[in-house]
């Protein structure tokens, strides 16, 4: 396979949460402004990208009896180097998302890429395929968080678009878009409309 | 005393319920909705499981990881709360393993019922987050117990009640898009509204 198609194929028609039903956790938990959601997709495509690169790199040597608790050694270790530099250069909001952050280890898409691709692949196209995913992830919570954030709270990155009723303009902020529900009926909607462009994603 | 444990698992099953309120373990949560009688297994799975390993948690990390625990072995100085995750992650996987093992030589009916999903747990994160909840919270033991077995317990009725739904809503018909994964997704969003309703609840 083509790099180029390891890297877009996941974002669209193979998209690891529309699809794959991987990784929903977090992108529900931390959609609600779009700045934690580009430290949150930074930090879950590193993880998938090096998990999948390391894991590819031992596959031979690794006898299959232990190879999830091998796996799962390199993941924990990669999100502990992300926590602790998240901690370093970005603490109000690693703050904010905390347990999330931890949470990577048992985000399914790593576990689940590692185990599909990466235990079965060179190096290299593991490495792009893990890239891909992480876009993938990465596209529909930018999508959810850009529309939470924005008609929740008026705002883009912290920027207003909308001027608030209660600031004396004219947009009456939807209160349900800042509350946890709202991120599962954005999340429906988006699989909703990639299945009415792609029918072949349609269950039976 | 008895008070103070009660309200933590009621809070923990209805307020903070794990899978509505926080979403974790939400990928077994939809993958494995579609059968009141799978759902409630996993359930019982994940109930045994989280008593078992927050308060496992707890101590580890009072006598272990906490900056200055390990004063007893003579080492106040030492903090260890970076090795949290990877310690975490540990002890859940080993407590899934023997658990596996303890059921399976003592209760078969029990090992055979539960199947695929016992090892599955291990990267189910509600375990894990139920974890870092508990630290992050600073509970002690006796309410990491509480906590554990009350968030588990608001997971498996979560589940149950998707399932339920999930089963009846084969007789409608939605759009062929939405059908499966995005009608799941739906109703969801409203469970956890009704959950929501919980939360003007003060204990």
């Amino acid at each position: 396979m083509s790099i180029k198609k390891l890297v877009v194929e996941p974002i669209i028609s193979n998209n690891p949460i529309a699809l794959q039903i991987l990784g929903i956790c977090s992108a529900l938990a931390v959609t609600v402004q779009l700045k934690n959601v580009f430290v949150m997709c930074a930090a879950v495509t590193m993880v998938i990208a090096f998990a999948n690169l390391g894991v590819s790199l031992i596959r031979n040597h690794v006898p299959s009896s232990i190879r999830i608790i091998v796996q799962m050694t390199i993941i924990a270790s990669l999100v502990i180097i992300a926590e602790q530099f998240l901690k370093a250069y970005v603490y109000d909001q690693w703050k904010t998302m905390a347990v999330y952050v931890g949470l990577i280890i048992t985000n399914c898409i790593v576990m689940g890429r590692t185990e599909a691709f990466g235990m079965k692949n060179g190096p290299v196209e593991s490495f792009f395929d893990g890239i891909g995913n992480g876009l993938g992830y990465s596209f529909i919570l930018i999508v959810v968080g850009f529309f939470r954030e924005l008609f929740g709270s008026g705002k883009l990155l912290g920027f207003t678009i909308f001027d608030l009723t209660k600031d004396g303009g004219w947009y009456q902020a939807n209160g349900l878009m800042l509350l946890p529900p709202s991120a599962f009926f954005i999340i429906g909607l988006i699989i909703w409309a990639i299945r009415t462009k792609d029918p072949s994603q349609i269950e039976e | 005393m008895f008070e103070h444990y009660l309200s933590l698992i009621v809070k923990a099953i209805f307020i903070e319920n794990l899978a509505l309120a926080f979403f974790l373990g939400m990928c077994t949560f939809l993958a494995v909705s579609k059968k009141v009688s799978t759902a409630l297994g996993l359930g019982v799975a994940v109930i045994v499981v989280q008593t078992i390993t927050i308060p496992a948690n707890n101590l580890l990390y009072t006598y272990f990881l906490k900056a200055g625990a390990l004063s007893w072995a003579g080492y106040p100085d030492v903090d260890l709360s970076f090795l949290g995750l990877i310690s975490y992650i540990g002890v859940i996987a080993a407590m899934v393993q023997i658990l596996e093992m303890t059921l399976d030589k003592f209760f078969p009916a029990l090992y055979n019922s539960l199947g695929i999903f016992l090892p599955l747990i291990t990267v189910n994160c509600a375990i894990l987050g139920g974890s870092l909840f508990m630290v992050e919270r600073d509970y002690n033991f006796g309410e990491s117990v509480a906590y554990g077995f009350g968030s588990s317990v608001g997971w498996a009725l979560a589940i149950a009640i998707l399932a339920g739904i999930t089963e009846k809503m084969d007789y409608s018909d939605p759009p062929k898009g939405l059908r499966g994964l995005g009608m799941t997704f739906m109703t969801c969003g409203l469970l956890a509204i009704v959950f929501m309703a919980f939360a003007g609840i003060s204990l």
